[in-house]
């Protein structure tokens, strides 16, 4: 990693890639720092940040909970199957003009298509926890006179909770892929709007910039979640 | 009058063609009574304890707890099932308090019963530890303070121990003795190790091949005080004998021999 960056800086400061097309990644660190420093695009992370916030937030709630009602329902989900072994073959942003149609022009759509993208993950992952949990525990939840959401909320998701993680994790990737990547095709704020942006006026110090910017947050986020993960998984591993 | 009555109770699976999976069967325990069920594999043993914990509802027949009719599981009855199961995401200390604190039972007094529970079932070191970390007979130990702490009056035992070794059995059936005269309650406990029954129970019920029935029931007349020592006294292997000379011509029609 660390030598696959030193040799691009080198590439680029020998000349060999021209700068109009890369620049050096100490140039891109330097730009970046001085684009957080300004705030000049404060308002564009700020949007961003909230969209996927938003569509990571929805897709959990929503998952979880369409992944629980319909583990137990096996008729709507004999019925839906056939979607969700498709879902991910449909390109998403194939919709977006029905999506602003449907949503307007503010920020809705971007957060519709981040959402979309992730809630699948979330079903999927939460049926396949719920369908391994032991039928013992749910015996035993009988036994302790628990109802449906007791069962659901004390017992079966807990213990699907690892595979739920899963989920989780793959929500916040789609999310992040959804709204940046739907900021590219319309909006008028946002990373990937100013991404774009930047790339169509050749302004390649913001650009690269941003695109830094949006790895280093990514990045961040997955090896944050993946601790807790490890940590969460310990304690179900044998010592 | 009994603790818990069966009156004819039978337990059919529909389909083609149906399965009579047991019964009819009519058994009375009286209140404290220790009773255990042995049984040719597949004979509907976990049936009945399913039907009498009211985790099943019997095809025809009734089951009666405390002169009431079982709908539901009824408040003073407690499962302990064959398999593991504790909750993997919970400490030892939490799986004993989850039945507790579903009650809603005040911390002092969910601290105060889990306390006794863990010194009671030798878990002392380990209430911060997770099932994950424990050997199968901690666990199981484990699922039995969760049941005992809310101090059923009925305890329902399937299988508890098929899953841990001859060593690990008998110091568990001593712990189980112990269990049932302090806490008064009565015990069904269903069983494949023919020594277990004879060695635990006031009385054996042996069951016949699918569907269901008891052929027999069999004193075997222990005084209340006892542990697994009584396996070498004269009478344990007269006793075990008798269990086995009953069952042993059911066990070969279960296995489909004849």
């Amino acid at each position: 990693m660390v030598g696959a960056v030193g040799l691009l800086e080198l590439l680029c400061r020998l000349g060999v890639i021209p700068n109009f097309t890369v620049i050096p990644p100490s140039a891109m660190a330097q730009s970046l720092w001085k684009l957080l420093a300004s705030g000049k695009f404060n308002a564009d992370i700020a949007a961003t940040l909230t969209n996927v916030g938003i569509a990571i937030v929805a897709s959990m709630i929503v998952g979880v909970a369409a992944g629980t009602i319909l583990q137990s329902w096996p008729a709507a989900r004999r019925t839906l199957d056939p979607l969700f072994a498709t879902y991910y073959a449909v390109p998403m942003y194939a919709f977006y003009p029905l999506l602003i149609v449907i949503f307007g022009l503010g920020d809705l759509p971007q957060v519709a298509i981040g959402f979309l993208l992730a809630v699948m993950a979330v079903i999927i992952n939460t049926l396949n926890g719920l369908d391994r949990v032991p039928a013992v525990l749910l015996k035993t939840a009988r036994v302790h006179g628990l109802g449906f959401l007791r069962t659901a909320v004390r017992i079966r998701l807990p213990c699907a909770a690892p595979y739920v993680f899963t989920g989780f994790k793959l929500a916040v990737a789609y999310s992040f892929i959804g709204v940046i990547g739907a900021e590219f095709i319309t909006s008028s704020r946002g990373i990937g709007y100013e991404i774009s942006f930047a790339y169509n006026n050749f302004d390649n110090p913001v650009m690269y910039a941003m695109i830094l910017f949006i790895l280093l947050l990514v990045i961040t986020v997955n090896m944050s979640l993946h601790v807790w993960e490890k940590r969460l998984l310990a304690r179900r591993r044998r010592a | 009058m009994a603790h818990v009555a069966l009156r004819g109770v039978t337990r059919v699976y529909p389909g083609k063609p149906e399965v009579h999976a047991l019964g009819p069967i009519d058994l009375e325990l009286a209140r404290g009574e220790f009773f255990a069920v042995v049984g040719p594999s597949g004979c509907g043993k976990s049936t009945l304890l399913d039907v009498m914990a009211g985790l099943a509802s019997p095809s025809s027949g009734e089951v009666i707890f405390e002169e009431k009719p079982v709908k539901g599981v009824p408040e003073g009855i407690g499962v302990v099932f064959q398999e593991d199961a504790s909750f993997p995401w919970l400490t030892v200390h939490d799986n004993i308090a989850f039945g507790l604190r579903q009650a809603g039972a005040a911390d002092a007094e969910v601290a105060a019963q889990v306390g006794y529970a863990i010194e009671f079932m030798g878990l002392k070191d380990f209430a911060r530890a997770y099932p994950a970390q424990l050997s199968g007979g901690m666990r199981q130990r484990v699922c039995i303070a969760r049941t005992l702490v809310l101090k059923p009056r009925l305890i329902l035992l399937d299988e508890p121990f098929g899953a841990l070794d001859q060593q690990t059995r008998l110091l568990m059936g001593d712990e189980l003795l112990r269990l049932w005269r302090e806490t008064g309650a009565t015990i069904l406990l269903i069983t494949h190790a023919l020594d277990e029954a004879t060695m635990l129970a006031d009385r054996v019920g042996v069951m016949s091949a699918r569907p269901g029935r008891f052929l027999d029931v069999i004193s075997t007349g222990w005084p209340r005080e006892r542990d697994s020592t009584i396996v070498s006294s004269e009478s344990f292997g007269r006793l075990t004998s008798r269990i086995w000379t009953r069952l042993r011509g059911e066990s070969i029609r279960a296995l489909g021999r004849t």
